[in-house]
């Protein structure tokens, strides 16, 4: 997959299984989001086939079974928590009781009426992401939500997202902090376009050794570092399925 | 069918609830048209018959001017915050989205059109020979024009700056070909052309009508229905901007 003239994605084959909560780990600029982009079908495709719970991606009747948070807060700054979510619900077809139950669920009882322009950063992540859990979705995209929140609402918000899968949802959770991949059913390590790794954290581990997946993700670097010298460089842009 | 209806004013009453939250913007959207047009009848003190001849297409082109830039702004911001992507994957059809913005704006431009003729035609003593319920009708499809040109051009913008500049870019050759300061006709062949094509020559071509002759007549039927038509086209070409995969 090419974006701004230069390929972000190459030769990407994997499944995500129903009801788990995966964790795609790497870098900054490693192509996390082209790829969450590309499984939520907004990202235009080089090559290759994306297919979310049966349908090719991007498909009109996944607007309703798939949720997506994008890494900036896409909320409306000059209207209050309430405004945006039963907006949003009244595009869903969600009755407003459902906005109660996501402001809930993100931990934002209390503060409904605020307008979104005056709060936190970590606070405007929530307020989409509760826009993103109104639909009840089956797939759920999230792009690095737990950047800049407090380690209480980071462990809440996982907490949340574990209920969520155990409910039937499957999770996509994005982060560029490692720490976060013993809190993921399984692992997704990515580094410049490729992805390195496709395992449980337990058998990542196993596998190279490490105490920590930080120490096993630069296991695998010096691993491929040395594997790329000796075979030829693979050029064909072949996107893996999603599930 | 039900639910795009449904979509449809809920955007609607999404966009009104930012303005809402905006009452500066609200107020110069009413109030600066008035400012403008109580100098205009002051410069022209002398000549009470200048007033009457250009009041009316100025009627008729602030709605356009205002709307066109309210709109570019907003729709600019929409995509540039992410919430257009997030509203692209959702069960939300286009059209939907670009009627709840022509929907709002045009309830805007009603009532800051009917502001406007208040103080025009009642202390400012305009004079018109046609009747002001058709006067009003152009100027609200106008407004609504204004509306969905800023809702195509902003797709061209990529940041604030250039959307304001797309004001001057787009409507100000049109404010010198549109017949305001010298008639159409007798204009250079290439100038009148270009002047043909300009959608808001068909706005004070109707409203100059409206100003010398009673009646309903044809040609101003024909001038609104021109405004009409390309109010759709650009609602249309709009449309087909809002691209829901991108590179």
């Amino acid at each position: 997959m090419v974006r701004g003239g230069r390929p972000v994605l190459n030769d990407v084959r994997l499944t995500i299984a129903r009801g788990t909560v995966t964790g795609l780990l790497g870098p900054s600029g490693c192509g996390k989001s082209t790829l969450m982009r590309a499984i939520v079908g907004v990202q235009k495709v080089a090559g290759g086939e994306v297919r979310v719970l049966g349908r090719p991606a991007g498909d009109a009747v996944l607007r309703h079974r798939v949720g997506y948070v994008t890494q900036a807060p896409s909320v409306y700054a000059d209207l209050s928590i309430v405004e945006n979510l039963r907006y949003f619900a009244a595009i869903l077809g969600v009755p407003n009781d459902g906005v109660d139950r996501v402001i809930a669920q993100v931990g934002l009882r209390g503060r409904e009426r605020d307008l979104v322009s005056r709060l936190s950063g970590g606070q405007r992540a929530r307020v989409s992401l509760a826009a993103a859990l109104l639909g009840t979705p089956e797939l759920l995209v999230l792009d690095e939500p737990t950047v800049g929140l407090d380690p209480v609402l980071r462990t809440e918000l996982w907490e949340l997202f574990h209920t969520l899968a155990a409910a039937g949802a499957t999770l996509l959770i994005s982060s560029h902090v490692m720490d976060e991949a013993t809190r993921c059913g399984h692992l997704l390590l990515m580094r410049d376009g490729v992805i390195i790794a496709d395992d449980t954290p337990r058998a990542l581990l196993a596998r190279t050794g490490a105490t920590e997946i930080e120490a096993a993700f630069l296991a695998l670097v010096t691993k491929q570092g040395s594997d790329t010298t000796a075979s030829p460089d693979q050029s064909e842009p072949v996107k893996g399925a999603s599930r | 069918m039900n639910a795009s209806i449904r979509r449809t004013f809920a955007t609607a009453g999404r966009v009104l609830a930012q303005l809402r939250h905006d009452p500066r913007t609200i107020a110069l959207l009413i109030v600066v048209p008035c400012v403008l047009l109580v100098l205009l009848k002051y410069v022209f003190d002398a000549q009470p018959h200048t007033f009457d001849r250009s009041g009316a297409p100025l009627l008729g082109m602030f709605p356009l001017i205002v709307m066109f830039l309210v709109t570019s702004v907003a729709t600019l911001r929409e995509r540039s915050s992410g919430t257009l992507e997030r509203l692209l994957t959702m069960p939300l059809a286009k059209l939907d989205l670009l009627l709840g913005y022509a929907l709002a704006f045009g309830a805007l431009a009603l009532i800051q059109a009917a502001v406007a003729f208040g103080l025009t035609l009642g202390p400012l003593g305009l004079n018109v020979s046609g009747p002001t319920w058709l006067l009003f009708v152009v100027a609200l499809a106008d407004g609504v024009l204004g509306t969905a040109l800023g809702l195509f051009v902003s797709a061209f913008a990529a940041t604030e700056f250039q959307a304001v500049q797309f004001l001057p870019a787009f409507i100000l050759p049109q404010f010198l070909l549109c017949g305001l300061f010298t008639p159409r006709e007798d204009m250079q062949t290439v100038l009148r052309w270009l002047s043909d094509v300009m959608p808001l020559s068909y706005a004070v071509d109707a409203m100059n009508r409206l100003t010398t002759q009673s009646g309903v007549s044809s040609l101003v039927v024909r001038d609104l229905i021109v405004i009409v038509g390309i109010t759709v086209v650009a609602l249309a070409l709009g449309a087909v901007t809002l691209r829901r995969r991108t590179a």
